[in-house]
């Protein structure tokens, strides 16, 4: 199989580390080789940079991109957020020549490089449904303890669904699919498809209205009589781990998808870093 | 009865040239607000803002806190019946308001912290211990460990008068 760029972005590597080693280690049970793009930075995330200048959020975005067009591979990330932006303005910049050369006049500034178009951003459970295959996971994964699963896709790995194409941003099964191949049983649960509440900077200026769209989120997970959420997104995961706690009436474990792949393997616990979650994962 | 206000089809021209290119095509149906997960625990209401914009009403929209409350979590821009690319619009408007001063502190520091190293969040003691008992490098292998990469994000910055937007805080 192909190599792909591992972009780590920042909350993975700097606040939930135990998703970038579970990914490691569960990419290469599969056999996807993931290099790791030296000199990356921030995508930079969407809700902030995209808000205050577009222009600076393309031309960081772009450097990434560069990077990985200069190691001659695609990027693979774990992160929503990450892919929102990669995905987006590689759409943007890959398409239109004009604002390329844009965006490159100040790479070439900036960094001395220039980005040419020629990169594909792909999210982490797209590429191991697709270029992995379901039968492939399940053949690896170990014993068989089913909990009910809240999958929760999160915004930006699905839409805008025009660019995406990925799935059906109302009735997805894609992540579905893959959890259930880890052998949970993914449940139905209201407003599945909605946002954790955390995006678009309303975390950070709005604390109060982004808890109260979690907990609506909570509520409806506990209702359907939950066991364990999955994520896809280590954003989302900060949310929703973050904010039982300081919600207090629930307690119900994260897992990022990385996670309970490793979990599934039965690979060693202690290299998926679940003891760094505020919410105690006993599964 | 009060006078109805003029629309200003200047300041909707800068919103479609700043990336709001869809806003006429809004009929004001409402989908967008009925499918709003932000909307549902606040006043506010994403159909309003997008008739603003669409009649140039500066001034109530780019002071306003409703335009930070959208999650950009695209549901609106997904079932808008107009195919109103609702989110982008959201973010010209965004980038308008910073230039007016618009900018809470906590969005601010956010962006400062990148515009000056690269990432949105700090490398403490405690990551790198925790990195280093996963089996991971304990600085990982971004502009964290590569002044010179660093050094072109905080240029890019520079370039696009960034660092300056948020010392500034917009003004
Ligand atoms: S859904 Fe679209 S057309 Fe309907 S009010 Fe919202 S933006 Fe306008
Ligand atoms: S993108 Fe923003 S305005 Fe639209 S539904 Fe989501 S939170 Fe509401």
């Amino acid at each position: 199989m192909a190599k792909y760029g591992f972009f780590l972005g920042c909350i993975m590597p700097l606040r939930y580390p135990g998703i970038e080693s579970s990914t490691r280690a569960v990419a290469d049970a599969l056999g996807v080789e993931l290099v790791d793009m030296n000199g990356a930075s921030c995508c930079p995330a969407p809700g902030v940079m995209r808000s205050f200048d577009q222009t600076y959020w393309m031309a960081v975005a772009a450097r990434n991109l560069a990077i990985a067009e200069k190691m001659g591979v695609d990027i693979v990330t774990i992160c929503n957020g990450c892919f929102d932006t990669l995905f987006e303005v590689a759409h943007k910049l890959n398409h239109d020549e004009e604002l390329r050369a844009k965006v490159n006049k100040i790479l070439k500034d900036a960094a001395g490089v220039e980005y040419n178009g020629t990169v594909t951003v792909r999210h982490f459970v797209e590429l191991l449904h697709k270029e992995v295959g379901v039968d492939a996971i399940k053949a690896k994964v170990k014993g068989d303890k089913p909990l009910k699963a809240a999958v929760h896709y999160g915004c930006h790995f699905l839409k805008p669904s025009n660019i995406k194409k990925i799935d059906d941003a109302e009735r997805p099964r894609i992540f579905d699919d893959l959890v259930e191949a880890a052998g949970m049983d993914s449940i139905a649960y209201k407003d599945k498809g909605t946002c954790c509440g955390a995006g678009g900077g309303v975390r950070a200026r709005t604390p109060d209205v982004s808890l109260k769209m979690t907990k609506e989120n909570l509520d409806n997970m506990t209702s359907a009589g939950v066991e364990v959420i999955v994520d896809c997104c280590p954003f989302c995961h900060l949310q929703y781990d973050v904010s039982q706690p300081q919600l207090k009436d629930y307690n119900i474990p994260v897992l990022h998808l990385s996670q309970l792949l490793g979990l599934a393997f039965g690979l060693d616990k202690e290299k998926l870093g679940l003891e760094c979650h505020q919410v105690k994962v006993n599964l | 009865m009060a006078d109805a206000k003029e629309p200003k089809p200047e300041f909707t021209r800068k919103v479609i040239e700043a990336g709001g290119a869809t806003v006429n095509l809004c009929f004001q149906c409402g989908t967008c607000t009925g499918s709003c997960p932000s909307g549902r625990q606040t006043a506010f209401r994403i159909r309003k803002l997008v008739r603003r914009a669409q009649l140039g009403f500066e001034e109530d929209v780019l002071p306003s806190e409703d335009l930070w409350l959208c999650t950009t979590c695209f549901t609106c821009y997904e079932r808008c019946p107009r195919g109103v690319e609702i989110v982008d619009i959201v973010m010209a408007l965004r980038n308008m308001a910073v230039r007016q001063g618009h900018m809470a502190e906590p969005h601010r520091k956010v962006a400062e912290l990148i515009s000056k190293t690269g990432h949105l969040v700090t490398l403490r003691d405690q990551d790198k211990a925790l990195r280093g008992k996963l089996g991971l490098d304990e600085t990982p292998p971004t502009v964290f460990s590569d002044s010179k990469a660093q050094e072109e994000v905080v240029k890019i910055a520079s370039l696009c008068g960034f660092d300056k937007l948020v010392a500034e805080g917009g003004k």
